[in-house]
C-alpha cells in the first residue's frame, strides 16, 4: 500500500487550516486511515513529511489514541457500548451476541474481514442505552436480535440505516467524514433530533409550556414560514 | 414552571439543525448586536448573567473571560471542548446534532469578546454524524458572512475551525485538550499557568464547553436579567440535562437550574417499575452517588455540594433496584483505568489496584480487609494526581460503600451476577421506545 498523491494533496490542506500546521495531525491521521484502512507506517511518514516531523514523533501521537488501528480493519467497523449505564441495561448481553455471531472479540476481525469488533466506552448516548455502533454511527437501543439482523444485513450487501444518521458506508468512508477533508454530502439524513432528543419539547407541549428562548416563534421570523416535509 | 426549552425549542422541527431554521427564530441577529456592544461590555454581560461553565466544573464563564489579559499583542484563541466522553454525559452531542448555529453564533460573540481571530471545535472522534452537522453548520456561516473577513462589515474578522478528536477521554480536560489540538499525545498540562493567560500556542486561550458557548447569543438576546429569572443566586439559568437509566422516557430534558430529580423524574415518565430509583449519580460518574433520599434537593452547584456530591454535567444517571452497585461501580473503575494517560504515578497505578480490587467484589472473591484498602487506595489518589481525572476515579468507590456497604460484603462470597440477575436489570425489548 502507498499513499497517494492526491491524499498527500489533501494532507497539506488540512495542514493549512491551522495557525501552526502541528495542530492538523489527527485529522491527517484520520484520513490516511481511511485511504489504507489503518494507519500504516507508510501513512504515518506521509503525516511527518508533510509536518517535517520525524516519524517518531508522529507514531507516538498515532499510538495514544485508540481511534487508530495499526493493523488493516475490517471493512465495517462495529462498537458495542459496555461502559457502565449501556452494559446494565443491555449492552454486555449485546457484546455477546455480536461477538458471538462475528466470531471475533475485542480488537479482532471477522475471518471474512468484514466486522471489525471492538467493546467501546460511552458514546455520549446513554439515554439510548444500550448503544452499538456502525461505522461509528449510532445505533440505539438496539436488542441482540436486531443487532445480529444488522450483521445479517451487511454481510448480505443491505443497506443499514443508523438510528440517526445515514446508511453506514464502511469503516473508511468513516474515517474520511472525521478527517473533515470534504462535504459528503450526508448531512441531511437521520432527521433533526429523535424522540429521546426531543423530550423537552414533547413535555412542553403537554404542559402548554412555550418556547423560552425570546425569539421569534415559528413562522412570524424574518425568514418565513417553515416548510414541514 | 422548570421546563425551559430555549436550546432546545425548535427540536421538533425537521430542519432544526439548519441556517433557515436558527434564523426563522431570530438567530444570528444577535452577531451584530453584539459586535455594537464592543468586546468589554458584552463580557460585563455574560459577568452579569451569571453563567457558569457546563462542562462539569461551573466555573463562572465572564470571570474566565475577564482573565484573558489585553493589549497584550499576543493572539488569541478560543477552543470549544466538544469531547463528551464523561459516562452519563449525553447532552453537547445532542445539542450539535439538532442546533448547531446556537453554537457558532457563541463562537462568533464569545471570540469577539476576548479578541480573539481564531476559534476551534473540539470534537471527540467517533460521531461523524456530529462532525458533518457542525461543518455544514460552519459553511453556511462563512457563506452568510458571519464568519471569515470583516464581519458585517465590523471591521472584526475570525476563522472557525471543526477539529476531530481520535478517542481519549482525557482529552477532554483543557490542557489535554490543547495538547492533543496541537498534535500531541493528550496529556495534562501542569497548572498554572492556566489557559487564559499561555494556552493553545501558548498564547491567551478561553476553553470553554459546547453548553455553556450555546447559551451566549441566547443572553444577548435576552439580557442578563433573563437568565437570571431561572435557578438561583449562586446558579442562574437553565440547563440541558440528560437523564438516562431506568426510567420510562430517558431522554434530554432542559430546566430551570434548581429542578430536583423528583421533578425531573416526573417528566421522565418515572421509574419503569415504579418506585424510587436505588441509587442516582447527579452529573456523570466522576460524582460521588446518592440515594432516594437525595430527590428533593434542588440540581444546582451549592445544593449539590451541600450534599456531599456535585452537579457536575447535570445529566442525572438513574438506577432502580435490580442493579448491582458493585458491578455498576467496578464498570466505571474499569474506564478509569483504561482512560488514564499514564503521566502520574498515584492514577496510572492506583486505578489499576482499585479495578482489580473491585473485580474480585464482583466476582464474590472480595475479602473483607480489602475494603480498608481500596479506601485507602482512593485517599492516596484524591488530591495527589497531576489532573481531576485522579480524583474523579477515587469517587465511585468511596461514595458506594458509604450507602451500599452491605453489597461489598456480599461480594466476599457472592458474585454479582448471582445475587443480581443480569437479565433483569436490562431494558429491552420489553418497554423499548425508539
Ligand atoms: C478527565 C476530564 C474530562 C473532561 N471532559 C470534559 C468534556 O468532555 N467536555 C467539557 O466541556 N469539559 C470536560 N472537562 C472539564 C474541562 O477541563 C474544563 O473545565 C471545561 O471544558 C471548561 O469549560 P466550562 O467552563 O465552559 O465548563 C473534563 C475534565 C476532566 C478532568
Ligand atoms: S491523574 Fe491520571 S489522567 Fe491525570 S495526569 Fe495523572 S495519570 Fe494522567
Ligand atoms: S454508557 Fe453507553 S453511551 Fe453512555
Amino acid at each position: 500500500m502507498s499513499i497517494s498523491e492526491t491524499t498527500r494533496t489533501e494532507l497539506a490542506e488540512l495542514a493549512g487550516r491551522y495557525p501552526e500546521a502541528r495542530s492538523a495531525l489527527l485529522p491527517m491521521l484520520h484520513l490516511v486511515q481511511s485511504e489504507e484502512g489503518y494507519v500504516s507506517p507508510e501513512g504515518i511518514a506521509a503525516c511527518a513529511e508533510t509536518l517535517s516531523l520525524s516519524t517518531a514523533e508522529v507514531a507516538a501521537v498515532a499510538t495514544f489514541y485508540t481511534m487508530y488501528k495499526r493493523r488493516p480493519a475490517g471493512q465495517h467497523h462495529i462498537g458495542v457500548c459496555t461502559n457502565t449505564m449501556c452494559a446494565l441495561l443491555g449492552g454486555d448481553a449485546l457484546w455477546d451476541a455480536v461477538s458471538a455471531h462475528a466470531g471475533a472479540g475485542h480488537d479482532e476481525v471477522s475471518s471474512n474481514g468484514l466486522f471489525d469488533l471492538e467493546r467501546i466506552e460511552c458514546q455520549a448516548a446513554c439515554t439510548h442505552a444500550p448503544v452499538m455502533t456502525v461505522d461509528w454511527e449510532f445505533f440505539d437501543r438496539m436488542t441482540p436480535d436486531e443487532a445480529i439482523a444488522v450483521l445479517d444485513a451487511l454481510e448480505s450487501g443491505q443497506e443499514v440505516r443508523s438510528t440517526r444518521g445515514p446508511a453506514v458506508r464502511g469503516f473508511r468512508a468513516a474515517s474520511r467524514t472525521i478527517s473533515g477533508i470534504d462535504d459528503d454530502g450526508l448531512t441531511a439524513e437521520g432527521g433533526a433530533a429523535d424522540a429521546l432528543m426531543m423530550a423537552t419539547t414533547t413535555a412542553a407541549a403537554e404542559r402548554g409550556i412555550p418556547a423560552a428562548d425570546g425569539g421569534p416563534a415559528s413562522g412570524d421570523g424574518p425568514i418565513g414560514k417553515v416548510t414541514l416535509t | 414552571m422548570t421546563l425551559t426549552p430555549v436550546l432546545t425549542a425548535h427540536w421538533d422541527e425537521p430542519d432544526s439543525y439548519t441556517m433557515q431554521a436558527y434564523r426563522r427564530h431570530g438567530g444570528y441577529e444577535q452577531v451584530a448586536q453584539g459586535l455594537a456592544m464592543g468586546p468589554d461590555a458584552l463580557i460585563a454581560l455574560v459577568k452579569d448573567s451569571g453563567l457558569r461553565g457546563r462542562g462539569g466544573a461551573g466555573f463562572p464563564t465572564g470571570m474566565k473571560w475577564g482573565f484573558v489579559p489585553q493589549g497584550d499583542g499576543k493572539p488569541h484563541y478560543l477552543v470549544v471542548n466538544a469531547d463528551e466522553s464523561e459516562p452519563g454525559a449525553c447532552k453537547d452531542i445532542p445539542l450539535m446534532l439538532a442546533n448547531p448555529h446556537a453554537l457558532v453564533e457563541g463562537c462568533i460573540l464569545t471570540s469577539y469578546a476576548i479578541r480573539a481571530n481564531y476559534a476551534f471545535i473540539y470534537v471527540r472522534g467517533e460521531v461523524p454524524h456530529v462532525h458533518r452537522r457542525l461543518r455544514a453548520a460552519v459553511r453556511e456561516a462563512y457563506a452568510a458572512g458571519f464568519l471569515g473577513r470583516d464581519i458585517q462589515g465590523s471591521g472584526f474578522d475570525l476563522e472557525l475551525v471543526v477539529h476531530s478528536g481520535a478517542g481519549a477521554y482525557i482529552c477532554g480536560e483543557e490542557t489535554a485538550l490543547l495538547d492533543s489540538l496541537e498534535g500531541r499525545r493528550g496529556q495534562p498540562r501542569l497548572k498554572p499557568p492556566f489557559p487564559a493567560v499561555a494556552g493553545l500556542y501558548a498564547s491567551p486561550t478561553v476553553v470553554n464547553n459546547v453548553e455553556t458557548i450555546a447559551n451566549v447569543p441566547y443572553i444577548v438576546r435576552n439580557g442578563s436579567d433573563w437568565l437570571r429569572q431561572w435557578g438561583t443566586e449562586k446558579s442562574p439559568g437553565f440547563k440541558l440535562m440528560s437523564v438516562s437509566g431506568h426510567v420510562q422516557r430517558p431522554g434530554v430534558y432542559e430546566v430551570a437550574l434548581g429542578t430536583t430529580m423528583r421533578q425531573l423524574l416526573e417528566y421522565a415518565g418515572g421509574m419503569r417499575n415504579g418506585g424510587d430509583p436505588k441509587f442516582w449519580l447527579p452529573g456523570g460518574s466522576s460524582v460521588p452517588m446518592l440515594t432516594a433520599e437525595h430527590l428533593d434537593l434542588p440540581l444546582t452547584y451549592e445544593d449539590m455540594a451541600a450534599a456531599g456530591t456535585m452537579l457536575g454535567t447535570a445529566t442525572p444517571m438513574v438506577f432502580d433496584e435490580t442493579v448491582s452497585v458493585v458491578k455498576a461501580v467496578t464498570r466505571w473503575l474499569e474506564f478509569y483505568s483504561h482512560e488514564s494517560c499514564g503521566k502520574c504515578t498515584p492514577c496510572r497505578e492506583g486505578t489499576g489496584w482499585i479495578t482489580g480490587t473491585l473485580e474480585k467484589f464482583e466476582a464474590g472473591h472480595g475479602s473483607e480487609h480489602e475494603l480498608g484498602m481500596l479506601e485507602e487506595i482512593c485517599g492516596q489518589i484524591l488530591g495527589r494526581s497531576f489532573c481531576a481525572l485522579g480524583d474523579a476515579a477515587a469517587t465511585p468507590f468511596p461514595a458506594a460503600l458509604k450507602h451500599f456497604p452491605e453489597e461489598f460484603l456480599a461480594g466476599t462470597h457472592t458474585a454479582a451476577d448471582v445475587a443480581f440477575d443480569p437479565a433483569a436489570a436490562t431494558v429491552l425489548p420489553a418497554g423499548a421506545t425508539r
